[in-house]
């Protein structure tokens, strides 16, 4: 079942790994590591899953899922958002700014695997 | 001087240890015996041209009756007493008996100075780390880096342990990938620890701002360039130059250029010879043609100066801190805004005085300026009109009483619960 998703990480060495993971499944996933670029992207080709680290340079990461929801097309998209352990604050923003779910760092492989497999699913 | 009357016990312990009687000691002071006696049972208080003539009866100089060690002892233990108070804040110690027990029990009074003061050191260090670890952008970002190369070697060395047939180029990608991250670890862990270890010797570590560098390498001279007394920076650059870190090394040549200036413009000698005659900043910024900050500078760093001395930016920000024992002041992160030094800085050219009162209970006159000024001149160039402000407040140990302003250093870790200034809760006050 090929799904996309496009993940939003800057960090080259953990969105290869992402990448390799999620592949091995048989879903397409392309990255980009800036938050305005992915936008642009998003509004190109739709994907079923977006991926988004909530520490981006630039616009950030928070600000990237807003604009996701704001606009009507990719009010419902489902959105996960990779965060470190301790930004609690963030994560109630994110949350309220509806979030679809949270990925902690440092995380297990068959965590990421089986969340994004819930979201694939259940959209 | 303040006298007190534990004059009176040093005074009998120099008479007896002299071998000296009340009667002829009266007599060569021009007082009467009984009236010496009252005096040195400490029931009544020396007026100092009494002492100077006792001390002259005594044959010792003024200087070994007068209260010195004292005063510091008593402001130390009506400072405990005030931190030991009830939950009114009201002090339980029968404050108006101070001098009696100080007197009566010299030994016990140390102690309980002492604790005092070793409990005071502790809360501020605790204070300063905390300060660090909440507020500190190296910090955190130290610590963010290392959070992302765990997260990666997780997900990585997961891979390669578990996926059967990883294709070769993949396999080679991440054993790079890995061998990057465990780098990163390497040299991330060792800052980390290098930062926890050096905790107060920040010029060590190699973490800390420039700006704290600069602090370190000035307090290791006592604040004090005597090289660019004669107006020139450049006689003190070798010693910039240890200065670890590009961006310190700058702020240090800033500074001690700074330095040179003011040493030109207020000759160390004529200085202290004006300040004797009048210490009036005005005054003494009108004199020596400066601005006012100027004098503060000059006052802070001359030799052997006990006053502390920050300086802030148009945003609030602190750009020097010269520190003065029992006045805490922030590292990162924004400082009590009660302080008379933001006060200053909204009413740029009106000099601000204040005593105030520090979360350990000792008072401080400060006296604060905010000096405008025009880089940019009023244009039309870039930077035309506009204003920027600098602002600084000096810190002298104070006595006394009449009314205070209670401050503290930042609000995360200051104790008073009613401030109305307070931004956010406390780590210092009680849960719930």
């Amino acid at each position: 079942m090929a799904g996309q998703v496009l993940l939003i990480e800057d960090e080259p060495n953990i969105a290869e790994a992402i990448r390799f993971l999620l592949g091995r499944q048989g879903w397409e996933v392309s990255v980009l590591g800036d938050g305005r670029a992915a936008l642009v992207a998003v509004a190109r080709r739709r994907p079923d899953l977006v991926i988004l680290d909530l520490m981006l340079p630039g616009m950030s990461g928070m600000d990237v899922l807003l604009h996701l929801r704001a606009d009507p097309a990719t009010q419902n998209l489902p959105v996960m958002m990779l965060t470190a352990k301790g930004q609690g604050r963030d994560r109630e923003a994110a949350t309220r700014a509806g979030v679809s779910a949270f990925m902690t760092k440092p995380f297990a492989n068959a965590e990421m695997v089986a969340a994004v497999r819930g979201l694939m699913e259940g959209a | 001087m303040p006298m007190t009357t534990l004059a009176g016990s040093r005074l009998r312990q120099r008479r007896q240890a002299l071998g000296l009687r009340q009667g002829d000691v009266a007599e060569r002071a021009g007082i009467s015996a009984s009236y010496l006696n009252l005096i040195e049972h400490n029931r009544r208080r020396v007026l100092p041209e009494v002492l100077a003539r006792l001390a002259l009866a005594l044959g010792v100089p003024v200087e070994a009756l007068a209260e010195g060690a004292e005063g510091g002892l008593l402001d130390d233990l009506r400072a405990a007493a005030g931190e030991a108070g009830d939950e009114s804040g009201d002090p339980v110690a029968e404050l108006d008996r101070i001098e009696d027990f100080a007197s009566r029990f010299p030994g016990w009074a140390g102690v309980l100075a002492g604790l005092h003061r070793r409990a005071g050191g502790l809360v501020r260090a605790v204070e300063a780390l905390n300060d660090r670890m909440s507020h500190d952008p190296h910090l955190q970002a130290s610590l963010h880096e290392m959070l992302s190369a765990v997260s990666s070697v997780r997900s990585t060395a997961g891979i390669l342990a578990e996926t059967e047939d990883i294709p070769p180029d993949w396999r080679e990608r991440f054993h790079r990938n890995l061998h990057q991250d465990a780098e990163r670890l390497a040299v991330g862990a060792e800052a980390l620890v290098a930062y926890l270890d050096g905790q107060g010797q920040a010029d060590e570590t190699g973490i800390a701002a420039p700006q704290e560098e600069v602090e370190a390498w000035l307090a290791a001279r006592g604040w004090h360039l005597d090289a660019v007394e004669g107006g020139d920076a450049a006689a003190v650059a070798p010693q910039v130059a240890e200065l670890a870190s590009g961006a310190a090394r700058v702020l240090g040549r800033a500074w001690a250029e700074q330095a040179a200036a003011d040493a030109g413009a207020m000759p160390l000698a004529a200085f202290i010879a004006a300040r004797g005659v009048g210490d009036d900043p005005l005054l003494l910024a009108a004199r020596f043609g400066v601005t006012v900050p100027a004098v503060f500078r000059r006052i802070a760093t001359l030799p052997g100066a006990v006053e502390g001395l920050v300086i802030c930016d148009g945003s609030g920000t602190l750009t020097f801190r010269k520190p003065v024992a029992g006045f805490a002041l922030p590292r990162f992160g924004a400082a009590c805004p009660l302080w008379p030094l933001y006060g200053a800085l909204s009413r740029p050219m009106v000099p601000i005085q204040a005593v105030v009162e520090a979360t350990g209970g000792q008072r401080f006159a400060v006296r604060a300026f905010c000096q405008p000024s025009y880089p940019g001149g009023v244009g039309p160039g870039d930077f035309g009109g506009v204003e920027l402000r600098e602002a600084a407040m000096l810190i002298l140990p104070a006595l006394g009483g009449g009314a205070v302003l209670p401050v503290g250093s930042t609000c995360r870790i200051c104790p008073r619960p009613a401030c109305p200034a307070r931004r956010e809760p406390s780590i210092m006050a009680e849960a719930g």
